[in-house]
């Protein structure tokens, strides 16, 4: 390891690039995870992709966010772009040969929070994304630059330069650029490739997020994303009527109504609640199908990224059988107006493998926003 | 005027606050004492202050003397920008207040009117407002208006209270409880009918840039109290279904409120009314000429609706009975008090006189000018660079103002819109408005050139925008860095949004400070 001169005080950032991180999408394999596939794709021709976009980034970074300490792996690692965007990097992590991918953006994360470091930086997809979380857990706020296939975490910047925008912001400690829990997710790659889409919630990491500050009297007043939430959560909980099943999804905003309940919860599993009280965590179909035998059943459930996926998107377990028990009429979701906003298209997605099912689910759907705040979005497949 | 940018000095004081200035003992007027022919008159003059009210400790004043007091706050007003350049302030119809009004308005029948006379001697004062009624009238199509509500936000109130009388006298009120808004009407309808006690819907945007028709559908029950809407919208977009939406509301059973604040792009072109609503309301501080003084009055929300919904208007009406003028309390229906009184007079007879001043045609050739010189800005500010419209493909179009975006420039620069504004000020023009919340624009700025600027001061506005872009693509540190010539350099964002920081009192400023 070199230490390189670095200044002595200002933020750390640690960089993590996935050198291969991209490669399958050019070539039709709709992602890049694992050896063999890697070869695949160099063998149909695929390029690097990884480098041009951290290149990009740092460039931007290099610009807005002086002094910066970047600490980094060797080569195709973070060195190699960091040196082109003219930055001097602090490099704590060879590459072994014959490591596979994962395994040294494992290694190098781990090297990194163990410094620490104020933020990851990692260039990739959701794989990437993965494993970072996977090595660092929420110790260490993360933020991604887009470089991968599939990209459905709520991690990335929605661009290698705004990437960078953002990065700077939150290591200027700016109050615009506050952390939030971020949606890591994961296609199964090899259910990809035959056209199905099974999308996996793998946990939450702390990402940063701009957030839009009250510039004059004028835009005041607003009592912003949280409180809407907590208010919305509250009085979801508090009109659950007696005698009724309610199936808690996956997520954050489902989390608070089970703390407004008072009642255990898992952040990426279905709960069950009846009479306010616990009756199931981290339910499968089949005891989800059992449960709602002998009970009116609701489902409250949150909406997950940017996409707008309701159903068929990390929260499988609520499978069509479990959602045609419960009906239409009784699917509660719940969504901060800032999420919705900030929707690609302003039409909530399901994919629940049942196409009649996706079909009666299509139309206008109520959301609750707050407390007693709601609005109506279309449903789409 | 010069339609090039030019760079500005600001005069920079490094004031300190009041509260922090002055010196023990100091004082700007020094009183003699009563003496013994006054007191053997009226007795121990402190007497005069009852006991239970008197201050136990004096005041913690500032102690300065009389020029000390004039220098701070002339100090003070050199370094506001507001209104001493060119201000074109989206949502606000920024308009000139004419000195020959303020003089109307200072005028001693006007400031020496108590509203606890007896009516008999205020009838002039009372011709006033009810002139005003019937001009407003003749605008919107509306059968009655009243002026208690002291803003634009107490009107939508007021319609919240007037919805909620009416429902009750026809025994839906408990059936009755959700309204319906859309994410671009003002937030303030919003906001009045959740404290009136409504379930609020907000309807979002599709890709035309206003709520569809069939978002509508799905969100009117026989649960829905009413409508509440704002066309053209927050961003200048015009809803050209919205005589479909207020047939559908009415069908359902609710009323349909027309928050027509921002008016000044179809002043003369549609009535409320024939369009269908029940109701509107009017800013007199804003369309009609009045000043502004701050946000939140005093100023006066003109709130107008059918015959229909009358009997259930705030009291007292102004009303007409032949040669005389009344106050009407006798309103069995009434849903109240909005507020004390029958409105800020010197504000009405300020829109009052605008009114008379314009006439029919100047009014008619004001919408015009508001719409034509939003749209020729449109034209000059979309061929800069980095600079993008809201809906670019909708073929709506913008009335008297139009919602852009400098996202394109903050992911090819890192200029953000808060930069860019920061900038504009060291031109001398004031910073542009940027969008209500949530920000469905990203980086949005709003300007609204209304009627009163002429042609060369919307180019000059142009022209500095186009200046800031070509500094955030050549250089833009200059910009992330601005401004340059203000009387302060930068703000600390984000402690007016921290309920621990934010204070709205020095001693609350003391106490969350540690000071």
């Amino acid at each position: 390891m070199s230490a390189s001169p670095l200044p002595e005080d200002g933020p750390a950032l640690g960089l993590i690039v996935n050198p291969v991180a991209g490669m399958g999408g050019s070539v039709g394999l709709k992602g890049t995870d694992g050896p063999r596939v890697l070869e695949e794709a160099r063998r149909r021709g695929a390029t690097p992709q990884a480098q041009e976009r951290a290149y990009v980034a740092l460039s931007r970074l290099a610009e807005l966010a002086a002094p910066l300490r970047l600490v980094t792996g060797s080569g195709e690692l973070g060195e190699t772009p960091a040196r082109e965007a003219g930055l001097d990097p602090l490099v704590v992590h060879r590459r072994e040969p014959g490591i596979s991918s994962a395994a040294d953006t494992r290694a190098l994360a781990e090297t990194l929070a163990s410094r620490p470091v104020d933020l990851i930086l990692f260039v990739g997809g959701d794989g990437t994304a993965r494993d970072v979380l996977g090595a660092v857990g929420d110790g260490v706020p993360m933020l991604g630059v887009p470089a991968g296939v599939k990209m459905h975490s709520a991690v990335f910047g929605t661009n290698p330069r705004n990437a960078a925008n953002l990065a700077a912001l939150f290591l200027q400690r700016s109050p615009r650029a506050p952390l939030r829990d971020a949606e890591v997710m994961d296609l199964d790659e090899a259910a990809f490739r035959e056209d199905r889409v099974s999308a996996q919630l793998h946990g939450y990491a702390r990402s940063p997020y701009e957030r839009h500050l009250a510039q004059h009297a004028k835009s005041g007043g607003h009592p912003g994303e949280d409180g809407s939430l907590a208010g919305a959560s509250r009085q979801v909980a508090a009109r659950m009527r007696p005698g009724c099943l309610y199936l808690l999804g996956p997520g954050t905003t489902t989390r608070r109504v089970s703390e407004a309940l008072g009642v255990p919860s898992t952040l990426l599993g279905v709960d069950a609640v009846l009479d306010g009280e616990s009756v199931g965590l981290d339910l499968d179909e089949r005891s989800l199908l059992g449960l709602t035998a002998d009970h009116e059943t609701y489902l409250v459930v949150g909406v997950l990224g940017g996409q707008g996926s309701l159903f068929g998107r990390g929260n499988q377990q609520l499978s069509a059988a479990v959602i045609r028990r419960a009906g239409r009429d009784r699917i509660i979701v719940v969504s901060s107006v800032e999420k919705l906003a900030a929707l690609d298209e302003p039409v909530l997605r399901v994919d629940t493998g049942d196409d009649d099912l996706d079909a009666q689910l299509s139309g206008y759907l109520r959301i609750v926003t707050g407390h007693d705040r709601s609005t109506v979005l279309k449903i789409s497949t | 005027m010069s339609t090039q940018p030019q760079e500005y000095q600001a005069p920079v004081w490094n004031e300190p606050v009041i509260m922090e200035m002055g010196y023990p003992g100091r004082r700007g007027v020094v009183f003699s004492d009563v003496g013994p022919d006054i007191e053997s008159r009226v007795g121990p003059v402190a007497d005069l202050v009852p006991a239970g009210v008197r201050r136990r400790q004096p005041p913690a004043l500032p102690e300065l003397s009389e020029p000390e007091v004039l220098y701070h706050y002339l100090r003070l007003s050199q370094q506001t920008l507001g209104m001493m350049g060119v201000s074109l302030f989206g949502t606000c119809t920024m308009k000139y207040n004419p000195q020959v009004n303020e003089e109307l308005a200072w005028r001693p029948e006007v400031t020496e009117v108590h509203p606890h006379q007896h009516e008999d001697t205020m009838q002039g004062t009372l011709e006033i407002v009810h002139n005003a009624d019937l001009v407003l009238r003749e605008m919107s199509g509306m059968d009655q208006f009243v002026f208690q509500a002291g803003g634009g936000a107490e009107a939508a109130f007021t319609n919240c209270a007037v919805v909620r009388a009416y429902h009750a006298s026809r025994g839906e009120l408990e059936q009755r409880d959700e309204i319906i808004t859309t994410i671009q009407t003002h937030p303030c309808n919003a906001a009045t009918a959740a404290a009136a006690g409504f379930k609020v819907i907000t309807l979002m945007l599709d890709e035309n840039g206003y709520p569809s028709l069939d978002a509508l559908k799905a969100a009117v029950s026989d649960r829905t109290a009413g409508l509440m809407v704002g066309n053209p919208d927050d961003m200048g977009v015009y809803n050209p279904e919205m005589k479909e939406w207020v047939r559908i509301v009415h069908e359902a059973g609710g009323l349909c409120f027309y928050d027509s604040a921002n008016f000044n792009g179809t002043m003369s072109k549609i009535r409320p009314r024939e369009i269908g609503f029940d109701a509107c309301m009017f800013m007199l501080h804003k369309t009609f000429g009045a000043p502004k003084s701050g946000v939140g009055g005093p100023a006066v929300g003109a709130y107008g609706c059918s015959a229909e919904v009358a009997p259930f208007l705030p009291a007292p009406l102004v009303v007409q009975d032949g040669e005389r003028y009344h106050l009407d309390y006798d309103r069995p229906q009434s849903s109240g008090k909005i507020r004390e009184f029958f409105g800020n007079v010197p504000v009405v007879l300020k829109a009052y006189a605008w009114v008379r001043s314009m006439g029919a045609e100047q009014i008619a050739q004001a919408s015009d000018l508001s719409v034509l010189g939003n749209n020729y800005m449109e034209k000059g500010l979309l061929a800069i660079r980095g600079i993008t419209r809201s809906h670019p493909d909708a073929t709506s179009p913008r009335m008297e103002m139009t919602r852009y975006s400098v996202q394109t420039m903050k992911e090819e620069t890192g200029v953000d819109v808060h930069d860019v504004l920061n900038r504009m000020s060291d031109f001398g023009v004031d910073p542009a408005w940027t969008s209500h919340e949530p920000w469905l624009v990203p980086e949005p700025f709003t300007p609204e050139s209304g009627e009163m600027y002429g042609k060369e001061a919307l180019d000059l506005w142009v022209a500095v925008m186009q200046r800031i872009s070509d500094e955030a693509y050549s250089d833009p540190q200059i910009v992330k860095t601005a401004p340059h010539h203000q009387a302060i350099h930068r703000l600390r964002p984000g402690v007016i949004d921290d309920p621990d920081t934010r204070a709205m009192t020095w001693r609350a400023f003391r106490r969350k400070t540690g000071r």
